[in-house]
């Protein structure tokens, strides 16, 4: 897996892939899509990776949400999930730092090896887990505190002994907020403008310096502006975090990341979602020759 | 498909747009609905109009500044004395008693409730917390005269001195009394708060306990002071359990060990007796009243604005 070059669609059996495909050109290679706007940034490999996924399926109750997802985050790297929607690419996100583990019927089979360490092995705590995994979410969640209190919850329950008012500057200054919010620092979060929560509930999460941040659709509810701000710190964190971002956003994941996941869901005799990872390769070659013809398509209908 | 009305154009039918015939249904549904909604205010109104007239009455045989500061309360004795403070005593320290048990314990199960207690358990235990709220108060203030008193006496040591009939037996039992409904409406609180804000704060790497402490208790701050405030509201009201079990007492007294009468226990005792009508005896009723009317009545403006400002931050 470690390998960049490997093909890690390769564990999805043939006979599924050729399934999909037209039965008149199941040979053919899947045409590049060609955007002049977008220039796509180059992966680094994946050696010393941050996350490896082994045979991931992740069950609420007796329904297999996700099934089988085998992939590998590398360091300091922007990595994307894309598919629809409720191909379970949030809940994939989720086992990253253990918040599946707050859903009572939520249960994870396989493998994730974080570093050297099995995530879910006996002995972790998952508190601990959340301190060096730090997570973003889809609507800005900020505390009805103040915008320094927001900053400072994370450390001060970790036990932060340090000077509290130099690490909330020095964040706020790292998420490029600190201009906009250095005179009102004692006045609510609440009464911040949607995209300024949403950068700040990120440097709530980088206050506790993690290693990775996980990104649940940080922009989903956000106008282009804000969103553009939000790739630009994006593309600024990746210098120091590793981050794993879901976005429902093509051109989002086609700008931002280096390396993208797609997913995709079947749906069984009974009707239920099963969502299952198709493709995951650097970003350049998902976004212009996709192996796999539900990539293409998808990458397509949406961004042609 | 318009076969029915061929001269019109396809799909409208041949018909005027005026009404064919009135709808007064409408106009009497809206009265009756408007009337009830008045019910509440007239009452209201109609409570304080008629507390008016005997307590002015009143206030003109004895002045504010002696109902107010007297320390003795013997109106329908021979030695008429109209000192209002010990009815004031005595409400101030059962309800003190009363929260002592009823905002730790209600606070403490709400807390359980909302964010420890898994959805089964929730569903079981809120409604039967809820029966404790139906539990007619007269059979609270049989079972603190009857029950709580005489184990009281055995606990506590003798030098202590608890009367048969006492402020601590009625504060007690009227706390159990409140939980239900502090507990309820904080719990009520605590689930208003987003789960976006408990998902975020675990996020940050934060346990159960400082999750409920830290962050979801103080978003529902307002809500939790709402909550205490009309339990407040409840034992300042609260007459059968007093009237039961803490007994009568003339004169101003701390002490919950002994006797002492709240000012709903005055009003009870005194309106079920003799007293002749638009005598001081019986104008007196009417100012303790007005008294007590004006104390709940500040308490629920509170809380009502209490309830108004935590609803702002949320929606």
């Amino acid at each position: 897996m470690s390998d960049p070059t490997s093909r890690p669609d390769a564990h999805l059996p043939a006979q599924q892939r050729t399934d999909m495909s037209a039965p008149g050109a199941p040979s053919e290679a899947p045409g590049g899509i060609k955007s002049p706007q977008v220039s796509f940034r180059s992966a680094p490999s994946l050696e010393a990776p941050v996350f490896e996924v082994g045979s991931l399926s992740v069950y609420y109750g007796s329904h297999e949400a996700v099934r089988d997802v085998n992939l590998t985050v590398g360091h300091r790297q922007i990595t994307a999930l894309i598919g629809p929607s409720g191909c379970g690419k949030s809940t994939v996100l989720r086992c990253f730092n253990r918040m599946n583990d707050l859903i009572p019927t939520a249960r994870v089979v396989g493998k994730i090896r974080y570093h050297d360490e099995d995530l879910y092995g006996r002995e972790v705590d998952p508190i601990e887990v959340r301190r060096r995994i730090g997570m973003v979410f889809q609507k800005p969640n900020p505390f009805p505190k103040s915008i320094y209190d927001n900053i400072a919850y994370g450390p001060r329950v970790g036990g932060f002994k340090g000077n509290l008012d130099d690490l909330v500057e020095e964040t706020l200054t790292h998420a490029a907020l600190w201009d906009e919010v250095k005179d009102k620092l004692k006045s609510s979060a609440l009464a911040l403008s949607g995209g300024q929560q949403q950068r700040l509930c990120i440097a709530r999460t980088i206050a506790v310096k993690p290693e990775v941040v996980l990104m649940d659709e940080p922009c989903s509810a956000l106008d282009p502006i804000a969103t553009a701000k939000i790739e630009d710190l994006m593309e600024k964190l990746a210098e120091e975090f590793t981050i794993v971002i879901v976005t429902h956003n093509m051109q989002q994941a086609a700008r931002v990341s280096h390396r993208t996941a797609f997913f995709t869901a079947d749906v069984d005799d009974k009707g239920e979602r099963h969502g299952r990872l198709v493709e995951y390769d650097e970003t350049e070659r998902i976004f212009s020759n996709p192996s796999d013809r539900r990539t293409e398509d998808y990458i397509s209908g949406r961004f042609g | 498909m318009s076969t029915s009305a061929p001269k019109s154009v396809a799909g409208t039918p041949n018909r005027s747009l005026r009404r064919t015939r009135p709808r007064y249904g409408e106009a009497v549904i809206k009265g009756l609905l408007m009337a009830a909604a008045l019910v509440s205010v007239a009452t209201t109104v109609g409570i304080v109009i008629s507390l008016i007239p005997p307590a002015v009455d009143f206030f003109r045989q004895v002045s504010i500044s002696e109902f107010l500061t007297g320390t003795d309360w013997t109106p329908l004795f021979s030695d008429k004395k109209f000192g209002v403070l010990p009815l004031v005593a005595a409400t101030f320290v059962i309800t003190g008693i009363a929260l002592l048990i009823a905002v730790p314990v209600g606070l403490g199960a709400a807390i359980y409730l909302s964010e420890y207690a898994r959805p089964r358990v929730r569903q079981l235990l809120k409604p039967s917390l809820e029966v404790l709220a139906g539990i007619p108060t007269v059979v609270y203030g049989f079972f603190a005269l009857a029950f709580i008193t005489p184990q009281l006496q055995d606990i506590l040591p003798e030098a202590w001195a608890l009367e048969v009939r006492s402020g601590l037996a009625a504060g007690l039992v009227m706390g159990v009394m409140i939980v239900p409904t502090i507990a309820s409406l904080t719990e009520d609180a605590l689930s208003a708060v987003p789960h976006a804000l408990r998902e975020g704060a675990f996020a940050l790497g934060s346990g159960k306990r400082t999750v409920s402490v830290r962050v979801v208790v103080p978003a529902a701050l307002s809500g939790i002071v709402a909550a205490c405030v009309l339990g407040i509201s409840r034992a300042v009201g609260e007459t059968m359990i007093v009237l039961i079990a803490a007994g009568v007492s003339t004169g101003l007294r701390f002490n919950p060990f002994m006797e002492m009468e709240t000012m709903t226990a005055f009003i009870a005792r005194a309106a079920s007796g003799d007293v002749p009508v638009d005598s001081i005896e019986y104008n007196t009723i009417f100012a303790v009243g007005a008294l007590l009317f004006l104390a709940t009545f500040v308490m629920n403006l509170i809380a009502i604005r209490l309830v108004r400002k935590y609803r702002e931050v949320y929606e």
